[in-house]
């Protein structure tokens, strides 16, 4: 007891030194997070509760909604629509894969091969950005026009009959058809896929091929058990950016796909315009962020990247 | 052996302990800002908030329809409008009637080409007129189904007759009474539009068109044919086809036609349902022939010499683009001049020489010829009395049947 009161005083000649520049400094981070957590409670978080609001509400436009915990909205809104939420992950996931295949060469061409065209290829991946997206959308519908040459090659060479066969096209066009809105998925969102990716590739040590090839590692074995390992976040951070917009897409599923081929977009658009069903317009978006978090959360403790850049 | 334990502590050591309590555990790190941050969350969204946040009923707006008329004061109108609506002089930056109307009156108008689509609008204006409060427009200009919306919700003022000589003796016979605003209390047209069949004559090759049959059952056209978004032109064009009157259906007559429509989708015949973007797709051919808008095929056959269009036997749809006076708008008196207007004969006739829809304003044909002869013996401009026969309008809908019907409509179209 005695010894505790006693410790006290050596202290105290420093503390007063101390303490006043931790004491303004102990609230600076939180001042410098006002704007941003601000904004995220406007922006994020009361949209998000008035969304939520309006799923479990009953009524209509003259008598006025009130929430009547009515959860049966989203059982019903998910018998009604589960094909079109099917339809939105699998053209998602299909104009992903896609987007992987056809960006990574591009990305490793990018970083490792293309010495002084670098900037310029870089400018040609981003320069689509500099019009609307509506504008480019609606030029493949004149790219894939039932009479123009694309179609018409692809029909000499029979590749669309294949394509009819598997179900991606029907009959000798290619417009309102599953393949023209995973297509136009893949080309709308390709950049997504390409920056990350090279931004990841461009980190890797050049030196570390050299290793490998000293270490008699064939070329195929060092981006087996070298690049491709190390470009992993990038490979995860673009997949996600691309799958993510790509699964809530409507614009491409309205312009180049027909009645078959509608996506979830589409439905929670016109439930919310049109039909002006604003409980089921709500649920079907919940369910939408529920089941894409769900996916994601899981596909990110599988590839076990757990920081994205 | 515990009284020596603080004895062990240096003054250095119980520092460090003193800076840790405050850098440590009562600093902010990222899981303690998680934390508050989900715990601020969950209050905000705590089931409290989220009773609180119900819509209220739509037709209750309190404070009364109209707000005080600051016309006289404030010598100005606001006027919202679709985009390419109006006249533009060849600078691109006048719109000429406007001017004329400001050089004669005095009065300002503040135009803005805001509205793009129906719904979205209504989306963006209906907060503000369910709480009952004042838009910051004077003039707006809606479709008959949304005009009947409006005026069902009691969210636009009736129109001040005395103010409107000109509107109330030039209408156009077919626009007087539609049922959902019978002797126009509420609103005037801006324009007409007129659903007919556009087709591509290089796409039909040879195929012959002559009504929405047609469309649907001739296997030659399958997958080449598009019908609208927009249910009332769709389904009005069907039910005349199935020889049924769109003015006065039920709901058996409705299902029939979704039924008929349904079949097209089924077989593959119909290719999409279309906005607006049905024009690139009936220009490069991939439509041999759709339902389409008289307004824009006006347009793309001045464009293109391929492009036709023609009017069934069974007869076409007409509805029309409404100017109406929203509530608590601040220049009523202003607003209402305006409208009369363009019920004259010479500004009615610079507009419709310009934009190229249905005039709703008769007695124009005269001051139009003198502008654009084409244009005045257009029957798509100003019809004659044997188009105006075939004229037929969709019934107005209770909110009910609206609800149920758009339902029906996007299970059709795939969503």
């Amino acid at each position: 007891m005695a010894t505790l009161t006693e410790a006290p005083p050596p202290l105290a000649p420093t503390a007063p030194q101390a303490e006043p520049p931790r004491r303004r400094g102990r609230w600076t981070p939180y001042w410098l997070l006002l704007p941003g957590m601000l904004w995220l409670l406007v922006f994020f978080a009361l949209p998000m509760i008035y969304q939520a609001s309006t799923s479990v509400q009953t009524g209509s436009l003259e008598e006025g909604y009130k929430v009547t915990w009515h959860f049966a909205t989203y059982w019903d809104a998910l018998a009604d629509y589960w094909p079109q939420f099917l339809r939105s992950v699998l053209y998602a996931a299909a104009a992903t894969v896609l987007c992987l295949v056809l960006g990574y060469p591009l990305a490793y061409l990018i970083a490792f091969r293309a010495g002084r065209w670098r900037n310029l290829i870089m400018v040609l991946v981003i320069a689509p950005f500099f019009t609307s997206f509506l504008i480019r959308t609606l030029a493949w519908k004149t790219i894939l026009s039932d009479g123009g040459p694309v179609v018409g090659a692809l029909n000499t060479l029979h590749v669309l009959d294949v394509t009819s066969w598997l179900g991606w096209t029907a009959g000798d066009r290619v417009l309102a058809t599953p393949l023209a809105v995973v297509c136009g998925l893949t080309y709308n969102f390709l950049p997504f896929m390409i920056l990350p990716l090279y931004t990841s590739l461009e980190r890797i040590d050049g030196r570390l091929h050299e290793a490998a090839g000293d270490l008699y590692a064939r070329p195929v074995t060092t981006f087996r058990k070298v690049t491709f390992p190390l470009s992993m976040p990038g490979v995860v951070s673009g997949t996600l950016l691309t799958f993510i917009p790509a699964s809530g897409d409507y614009v491409n599923a309205e312009l180049l796909g027909s009645t078959d081929t509608r996506m979830i977009g589409n439905v929670i658009q016109t439930q919310f315009l049109r039909v002006l069903d604003y409980p089921t317009a709500a649920a079907l978006s919940f369910i939408l962020m529920a089941a894409i978090l769900f996916m994601v959360t899981f596909y990110i403790r599988r590839s076990g990247t757990e920081d994205l850049v | 052996m515990e009284q020596y334990e603080p004895d062990r502590l240096t003054p250095p050591q119980v520092a460090a302990m003193r800076r840790s309590m405050r850098n440590g555990r009562a600093a902010m790190t990222r899981r303690s800002l998680l934390r508050a941050s989900a715990g601020g969350a969950l209050t905000l969204g705590g089931l409290g908030a989220l009773s609180a946040c119900g819509i209220p009923a739509a037709g209750k707006t309190e404070g009364g329809t109209s707000a005080e008329d600051h016309s006289a004061k404030e010598e100005t109108v606001s006027f919202s409008n679709w985009t390419e609506y109006m006249d533009v002089d060849e600078a691109g930056k006048h719109h000429p009637t406007l001017d004329t109307f400001t050089e004669r009156t005095g009065i300002k108008v503040k135009y803005s080409e805001d509205i793009n689509d129906n719904s979205e609008f209504f989306g963006k204006i209906k907060p503000q007129l369910a709480a009952g409060q004042e838009t910051g427009r004077d003039i707006i200009v809606l479709t008959d189904w949304l005009a009947a919306r409006l005026i069902r919700l009691g969210w636009v003022q009736k129109l001040d007759p005395s103010n409107l000589p000109h509107a109330y003796a030039n209408l156009s016979g077919q626009f007087r009474s539609p049922d959902w605003d019978p002797g126009r209390a509420y609103s005037y047209p801006w324009q007409g539009i007129s659903t007919v069949i556009a087709y591509n004559k290089k796409a039909l090759d040879g195929v012959e068109v002559k009504s929405v049959s047609d469309l649907l059952d001739n296997p030659k056209l399958k997958g080449r044919v598009g019908f609208l978004t927009e249910m009332r032109d769709s389904v009005g064009m069907t039910l005349l086809d199935m020889g049924k009157d769109p003015g006065k259906f039920t709901d058996d007559d409705y299902a029939a036609a979704i039924a008929r429509l349904q079949k097209g989708v089924d077989s593959g015949q119909i290719r999409r349902f279309t906005g607006n973007d049905y024009t690139s797709d009936i220009t490069s051919g991939d439509f041999a022939a759709c339902i389409a808008w008289a307004g824009d095929v006006v347009q793309l056959k001045a464009d293109s010499p391929d492009i036709d269009f023609l009017i069934p036997d069974s007869g076409y749809m007409t509805s029309s683009d409404n100017m109406l006076i929203p509530n608590k708008a601040r220049h009523k008196t202003n607003a209402e001049r305006l409208i009369d207007y363009y019920y004259e004969p010479t500004p009615a006739a610079q507009l419709a020489a310009y934009i190229n829809y249905v005039c709703p304003v008769d007695g124009v044909k005269d001051a139009l010829a003198k502008i654009d002869e084409d244009a005045a013996n257009n029957p798509l401009i100003i019809p004659d009395k044997a188009m105006q026969a075939k004229s037929h309008a969709f019934r107005s809908l209770s909110a009910k049947e609206e609800t149920a019907f758009e339902a029906q409509f996007a299970k059709l179209t795939g969503a």
